[in-house]
């Protein structure tokens, strides 16, 4: 568990501070995770340390999110006169982005002829 | 009991484990109510334990104290998505012009959309600056949002507004469209709902999972670029 904490760490350490120095516009476990890929197709046993961990944190994905929703909660009532809208604005534009992304990645298919190979 | 409270208030133990209770919580709710999208576990323990933070009148950065354990492991977990990345690469590979073309299209509607819909409602230009990299995940957001001088604290919280419309909505939205392929679905929400987004992917289907975390990555680094540009349009 420790070799695989500390693999996820150090691409995520050596993705931030890439990005940090090289002023890339993308976040450093952003960076981290290309890092992460790379390494895994180079190494059979880099996969076989990493993925009962990872595995792990993505099965609870969703509890990481929660602190930065808690500090999201309290400040709803400072937003002012603007919240309806701007709630409105997001959440409509949330909706659409889905909508046009999923709507063209289809018709892309479509017209590539990829259709979906069954999963692995 | 007064002497327990100010222990327990010094000290990261209390707030951590509401955390995971709360998450746990979540998941019991979620269960109870048949797995609805709007029973969202995450949401129910915000909820929860932004009611214990005002019952007890608990400011944010002491509960932060505790739960800032969890939220630093949304950085290992952007790492970590590369596991699932790395078990679809053949289907990536196989659907790379559709992925390149519905990142495009779900990019630019995501921020054109939003500054369409700021502009009609007549918001201003640090609103509109605050709320144009919102798809993004929170760190691009909100160095983008500042750089074009929003507000950081805005966007950090209509990055997490984002998130939860596309964990909430995605699955009877995309149910409405007709559309099964998971590829499509998961990368679609990747891209417009970053994280949070990928989470909900992951609670549904692993190949929608895989691709959400494709579409957030993708998408970070092309909100970078095009919404300082497509600000400028308004």
């Amino acid at each position: 568990m420790i070799p695989a904490f500390l693999l996820i760490l150090a691409c995520q350490l050596t993705g931030e501070v890439t990005t940090r120095m090289a002023g890339l516009p993308v976040p450093g476990p952003v960076l981290g995770m290309a890092l992460m890929l790379a390494g895994l197709r180079l190494s059979p046993r880099m996969r076989d340390t990493v993925r009962p961990v990872a595995d792990g944190i993505l099965r609870n994905l969703l509890l990481l999110f929660v602190p930065a929703g808690v500090g999201a909660a309290g400040h709803l009532t400072t937003m002012g006169a603007n919240t309806l809208p701007i709630i409105a604005a997001v959440v409509l534009s949330t909706l659409l982005a889905i909508t046009a992304g999923a709507l063209a990645f289809k018709a892309a298919a479509r017209l590539a002829g990829t259709q979906d190979s069954p999963a692995p | 009991m007064t002497e327990i409270w100010s222990y327990l208030a010094q000290q990261p133990l209390l707030w951590l484990s509401a955390t995971l209770a709360a998450y746990l919580i979540g998941l019991a709710v979620f269960r109870a109510l048949g797995q609805r999208p709007w029973a969202n576990p995450s949401l129910v323990a915000m909820l929860l334990l932004a009611a214990l933070l005002a019952l007890t009148d608990t400011p944010f950065a002491t509960y932060f104290e505790g739960a800032q354990f969890v939220h630093f492991l949304l950085g290992p977990a952007t790492v970590c998505l590369a596991l699932p990345l790395y078990d679809n690469l053949p289907r990536v590979r196989q659907a790379a012009l559709p992925l390149l073309v519905a990142l495009a299209v779900g990019s630019v509607t995501g921020i054109l959309s939003v500054l369409a819909l700021g502009q009609a409602f007549g918001l201003g230009p640090a609103l509109m600056a605050s709320l144009a990299p919102k798809s993004a995940t929170a760190a691009v957001a909100i160095g983008v949002s500042e750089q074009l001088g929003g507000s950081p604290t805005l966007t950090a919280m209509m990055v997490m507004m984002t998130g939860l419309t596309g964990a909430i909505a995605a699955t009877p939205l995309l149910n409405a469209l007709r559309i099964r392929d998971w590829r499509a679905r998961g990368f679609a929400v990747g891209v417009a709902a970053h994280g949070f987004g990928t989470a909900r992917a992951f609670q549904v289907n692993p190949t929608a999972g895989a691709f959400a975390g494709l579409g957030m990555g993708l998408n970070a680094l092309l909100t970078a670029i095009l919404a300082p540009l497509l600000l400028g349009l308004f």
